[in-house]
């Protein structure tokens, strides 16, 4: 296939892609976008098996097949619980395979002194720094989510530091390459040091802020790739690159956006730190008398109430209790109740992974109400039942100042007349963070599994 | 074409595609947050023609072979996964109906779905 055919049949591609992504921002025609998508992606990949400098098939087959394979496998077991961690995965190998083009790149044209031109070197280098940041800071975030390592932030004294001269050693070395130094060593390099400094840069963020920094890792495989189009003089690459770097961006700010905290917050801030003031609220919480209710209490205060809203949160999809959710709920409204749920923004570990859950459990859609107007309902809410969510209710989010999570907005359950939470411990949640809100006398916590609990709800709610 | 040139025009569509990638996804839903961070993660998998450009490659060393094939593997997880992962993502979208509806489903056999109700409607 030549040159000029080829370029057109990847444009095919880039209308497609864009498609994809104006189809997959509406709810009506989402999946339909996402097909257009993966034919968009089929495209490209014909149009390359069909390249003149595309010899040496067996190579490509056999990594398509093995890759492939553990792409479906995985993607089809995964829980949805679990997406989280499964789209850092991706999100990680498509940058290690960005990585791993530069450094074949350079290795085939590094030994012809000169060939290299700056821009070629200059994007050799990025791509290289970005696609390894990207897969190492994607495994932490997968480990980080997946408990192999504590969700926490991993904080230790000029970190700050450390990483800053850790960058600027790489940076130095790519400067060494661009100036003429073309040494293999010098990409492995900035290879190393970059997964080096991805592992480093996810550390010392919070578990809660993991979802943030997927989707900035997700912008940067996207630039990554875009970098290697100017490698590989490549329109497909340039365009679809950019435009996941671009939207990914646009994604992250929205995202941050919806908790109220700068990106530069979420990635360098204010959650190592705990403040005294935030200490000292925390000790209040500890010194706090906290009330628990047996099951059948909580049952009679639903079973009479006239408005209940349940406010899921992850613990209650770690449980899988989101089917026993609507048949509890299904069994208030048989009675008479008014139900619906309360949906924070970035509720469950990614936003909009609530609705994903929820949708799954089959809930009516009208009764999903996103936070603004939940708020507007909670003062004449009788009962707000907690399930497994913890930091989205947390009342220092409004008045704490030394809070870490000072400023984001929050379901204001307290006002309701009464709140139940359904909690597992007193452990603090993911976040790491105290919730004074288990502590308020308006509060009753009912302890144990989010579904057993349900269950006895069930049967205490059948009984009345 | 000059080195430059090409360089000219290949600067030229990566700053468009900048205003392209903010504009087309600016007025999203909350709601869809998840799928299109994972829809968009799988069309950055397209890495994975770079990586059968390196693998392709007919006279190289071991090391481009190697580097080649395990850019191949990693880039193909990503596509695959990426568009499976947000097809299974969507179809449950796509499962929304009232209880009631649903119940009668499952009482009779016969389940009538009215088709506007399948449709996620539009937030916000």
């Amino acid at each position: 296939m030549g040159q000029v055919a080829t370029n057109f049949a990847y444009l095919a591609t880039i209308v497609a892609f864009i498609l994809a992504l104006k189809f997959l921002s509406h709810p009506a025609t989402a999946r339909r976008g996402n097909w257009i998508g993966a034919v968009g992606m089929l495209i490209a990949i014909a149009v390359t098996f069909a390249q003149k400098s595309v010899v040496s098939y067996w190579e490509i087959v056999v990594g398509m097949a093995v890759g492939g394979s553990f792409g479906a496998v995985a993607a089809r077991r995964v829980k949805m619980t679990a997406i989280p961690q499964m789209v850092a995965l991706f999100n990680g190998v498509g940058g290690g395979a960005a990585a791993l083009i530069s450094l074949g790149e350079f290795h085939i044209r590094a030994p012809d002194p000169g060939r290299l031109h700056g821009d070629i070197s200059v994007s050799i280098i990025l791509s290289a720094l970005i696609g390894s940041i990207s897969f190492a800071g994607s495994m932490v975030a997968f480990a980080k989510l997946q408990e192999l390592i504590q969700g926490r932030p991993i904080v230790y004294p000029g970190q700050q530091a450390v990483n800053a001269l850790l960058l600027a050693a790489i940076v130095a070395a790519g400067v060494g390459i661009v100036a003429g130094a073309e040494q293999q060593w010098l990409i492995v390099a900035v290879i190393l040091g970059s997964l080096l400094f991805g592992v480093l840069f996810v550390l010392p963020i919070g578990g809660a802020d993991m979802p943030v920094v997927i989707s900035l890792l997700n912008a940067f495989t996207g630039i990554a790739a875009a970098a290697t189009g100017f490698e590989l003089e490549n329109n497909v690459l340039i365009v679809s690159g950019m435009l996941v770097g671009a939207s990914g961006t646009l994604l992250t700010i929205l995202m941050g956006r919806a908790m109220n905290r700068s990106i530069a917050n979420v990635l360098f801030g204010a959650f190592g730190q705990v403040s005294p003031s935030a200490a000292a609220s925390a000790a209040d919480t500890d010194g706090g008398a906290v009330r628990s209710a047996t099951a059948d209490d909580v049952a009679v205060m639903l079973a009479y109430a006239h408005k209940v809203v349940f406010v899921p949160g992850y613990g209650m999809a770690v449980a899988q209790a989101q089917h026993d959710v609507r048949q509890l709920a299904d069994l208030l409204e048989a009675r008479g109740v008014e139900v619906s749920y309360a949906i924070h923004p970035v509720a469950g570990r990614m936003p909009g992974h609530m609705n994903v859950l929820l949708a799954e459990a089959n809930v009516p859609y009208p009764q999903l109400k996103e936070m603004d107007e939940a708020n507007s309902e909670f003062p004449r809410t009788d009962v707000a039942l907690v399930i497994g969510a913890n930091d989205v209710t947390n009342p220092d989010a409004r008045s704490n100042q030394g809070s870490p999570i000072y400023g984001m907005p929050i379901l204001n359950v307290d006002e309701a007349q009464s709140v139940v939470v359904l909690k597992r411990s007193m452990n603090p949640g993911f976040a790491g963070i105290e919730n004074p809100l288990f502590v308020n006398p308006k509060t009753v916590m009912l302890f144990g599994d989010a579904k057993d609990s349900i269950d006895q709800l069930i049967s205490g709610v059948k009984a009345q | 074409m000059s080195h430059g040139l090409l360089l000219s025009f290949e600067v030229t569509i990566l700053v468009l595609a900048i205003f392209l990638g903010f504009e087309v996804i600016s007025k999203v839903p909350t709601l869809l947050h998840t799928p299109l961070m994972s829809g968009t993660n799988a069309i950055h998998g397209i890495v994975i023609v770079g990586a059968m450009l390196v693998a392709g490659l007919g006279h190289k060393d071991t090391l481009t072979t190697v580097v080649g094939l395990v850019a191949v593997v990693l880039a193909s997880a990503n596509v695959v996964g990426g568009f499976v992962v947000t097809d299974r993502m969507l179809e449950m979208f796509k499962k929304r109906e009232p209880p009631a509806a649903e119940r009668t489903a499952h009482d009779g056999g016969a389940a009538k779905e009215d088709p506007s109700k399948r449709e996620v409607p539009p937030t916000q």
